[in-house]
């Protein structure tokens, strides 16, 4: 009987993609002006920025760890984009390039001193706020030009940010899914006494992880700014735990190693999605968050009915 | 024979415009309107909703428009307000109406909006997209208002104690500004202290509280509103002589400043914004949509309350409300006049 079911593997990380279908629909039957080039480009190009911060949050989550900092990080980087970057481009870059030395650097203290990375993090996020309110005291600031002209960028077919998430999301998953060092970096998360063993340095891991987290901060930052057209100390503190939620809702788990990055960029489409959903829907703003915690309930339930059908 | 062309055509044109103009004086009936606001957590914020709640219904039911739906996002963030703008693009509203979470950061949403044909207005919270309209409020002169005051009724001037609002936001600076300002234009006043009340009254008084041991006499407190109230508190709970505090149109700042009338005849005076100014550009939408000539900056008016008025303001104030107006179309008219 069970073998005409598909295995509860191919489920679980047909999940995400089927939240999202089920989403979309809701949105076209309540919206059909939604489903055109113009619409989905509107519904969805806010959802890059939060893609990325939901890469950067899942490479934390891959070795066993959970990044509270991010929203403020990448404020933080949103504000150096809209001044810096734009005013003394090299500068700009340089202080980036800084951003993703720092959060390696982050890592590296993480495993060496056996910090618990939640209080780490949480304590550098107001490190970021504080610093982001140094560059820029007022909201304000330019996004430059380049940036700006990306974002707004209309391709033929679809929107942008479709080819745009398709393709990190693909390159994302050779590199940790398929690639022998992927699979390292997972098992750093997963079992980090036998890859040690196995002759790896838990370090390195643990801060190339960390550096691609800074890394994909840096892109949520200035894409966000593209699309914002400027900046605000408190521009992405939400991202925070959209982040964690994009990852979880993705097929993730925070105990490390059991990670899909396709799954979390959909999962940030989700997030996204259903912030529209709802306000279609005319609900109003109280029960709104309540109303965006039951999706992610739901998707969560259904996961671990998957699990339990997995399990028997 | 081709220029002759031309002008037969350019004078088609002509007239062809001046009857669109006519046209579209008419009516907006079938227009929508939606609001977007972005915080709704304290009385401010509610007696603005209640106020555009009261009279869109009405319009709506007259057939001035067919809907003015409002939005309220749920933790105050740009990107969720962007987001939010940008859904109103795809569900074919006619004018936004915006208080914005940000001045900046919400423009490549706004102007989204504004290339999709529809208009914008900001108020309170403005945004500084070129594209759309603002209702400003002059909230420098907001706070030089009350060193005016001050002045008038203390000319020897003394100690003041300055409670100001929410960190990082404009409306902050811009009031502070204003209270210096007045301040450097009076040098017999001088601010001792400075504490952040964040526009409630009960961090207000922690504040105040706080800093309170620390300072000399204190002849005046100078305010940002919902904040008068708490720091009378604390004064009163430190056991130090109730300096002049001004007020912030409160109902609980109002009925304090009443009691204490009655009982002692303290004087002051409260000064605010009238959260029915989401009314003010709820006309200005509809103006705007009629086809009016609406300059992009609008100045409104803060409303005032002084020592002979303060009886039928306050009785005209719910509990736990603000003092308020709600604007007519007549009042939006005169504004866009700019009478």
């Amino acid at each position: 009987m069970s073998t005409f079911l598909p295995s509860p593997r191919l489920l679980r990380s047909l999940l995400p993609a089927f939240s999202l279908t089920v989403i979309l629909i809701a949105i076209f039957y309540l919206q059909p002006r939604a489903m055109s080039y113009f619409g989905l480009n509107l519904l969805l190009n806010l959802a890059l920025p939060i893609a990325f911060a939901t890469l950067a949050q899942m490479c934390v989550i891959t070795v066993n760890d959970l990044d509270l900092g991010i929203g403020a990080f990448v404020g933080f980087v949103a504000c150096v984009g809209a001044t810096w970057l734009n005013e003394a481009p090299l500068l700009g870059a340089a202080v980036l390039l800084l951003c993703i030395l720092a959060y390696a650097a982050l890592g590296a203290l993480i495993h060496l001193r056996n910090l618990p990375s939640i209080v780490v993090t949480l304590g550098m996020s107001f490190f970021w706020l504080g610093l982001a309110l140094l560059v820029l005291p007022t909201p304000g600031g330019k996004a430059p030009d380049w940036v700006r002209a990306a974002m707004t960028f209309k391709a033929p077919g679809l929107p942008a940010t479709i080819y745009a998430s398709a393709l990190v999301a693909f390159v994302v998953h050779l590199a940790l899914m398929r690639s022998s060092y992927g699979t390292v970096l997972r098992g750093v998360g997963g079992n980090p006494r036998s890859v040690a063993r196995a002759g790896w340095s838990i370090l390195k891991a643990k801060m190339t992880m960390y550096a691609l987290a800074g890394f994909f901060g840096v892109l949520s930052g200035i894409s966000l700014i593209g699309l914002t057209t400027s900046a605000d100390a408190n521009i992405a503190l939400r991202y925070t735990l959209l982040s964690i939620a994009g990852v979880i809702l993705g097929g993730g788990e925070f105990v490390g190693g059991r990670i899909s990055p396709v799954g979390a960029v959909l999962g940030a489409m989700t997030l996204t999605l259903a912030g529209s959903f709802l306000s279609f829907l005319k609900i109003s703003p109280d029960w709104q968050i309540g109303a965006q915690g039951a999706i992610l309930i739901i998707v969560l339930a259904l996961r671990v009915v998957i699990n339990r059908t997995g399990a028997k | 024979m081709i220029r002759s062309k031309l002008k037969v055509l350019s004078l088609g044109v002509a007239i062809g415009l001046t009857a669109w103009s006519q046209m579209a004086v008419a009516d907006t009936s079938d227009k929508k309107i939606a609001l977007s606001n972005n915080y709704a957590g304290n009385s401010w914020r509610q007696a603005m909703l209640n106020s555009w709640e009261k009279i869109t219904s009405q319009a709506v039911k007259d057939g001035i428009v067919s809907s003015a739906d409002a939005f309220t996002t749920a933790e105050n963030q740009v990107t969720e307000q962007a987001a939010q703008i940008q859904n109103m693009i795809l569900q074919g509203y006619d004018a936004i109406v915006i208080n914005a979470a940000s001045p900046d950061a919400l423009n490549g949403a706004v102007e989204e909006a504004c290339s999709a044909g529809i208009k914008v207005i900001s108020f309170d919270g403005i945004v500084t997209a070129p594209c759309a309209w603002r209702i400003a409020i002059d909230f420098k002169q907001m706070g030089k208002e009350q060193l005016i005051y001050l002045a008038k009724h203390m000319p020897d001037g003394g100690n003041l104690l300055e409670i100001r609002g929410l960190a990082g936001v404009f409306v902050d600076d811009e009031i502070s500004a204003g209270i210096h300002e007045g301040v450097a234009e009076n040098p017999q006043f001088k601010i001792v202290g400075s504490v952040h009340g964040d526009w409630a009254q009960d961090v207000a008084q922690k504040a105040v509280a706080g800093i309170l041991p620390s300072l000399p006499e204190i002849t005046g407190v100078v305010t940002q509103g919902g904040d008068g109230y708490g720091a009378a508190q604390a004064f009163k709970a430190a056991d130090r002589p109730t300096p002049l505090i001004i007020m912030g149109n409160r109902q609980d700042e109002l009925k304090w400043w009443k009691e204490q009338k009655d009982a002692n005849g303290y004087k002051t005076m409260s000064v605010s914004i009238a959260p029915g100014v989401s009314t003010l550009a709820f006309w200005v939408a509809q103006q705007i949509l009629d086809g009016a000539d609406v300059p992009k900056e609008l100045v409104v008016p803060f409303l005032r309350v002084d020592q002979d008025d303060l009886e039928e303001k306050l009785a005209g104030t719910e509990v736990g409300s603000v003092a308020n107006v709600e604007y007519s179309l007549d009042d939006a008219k005169k504004v866009i006049a700019g009478e």
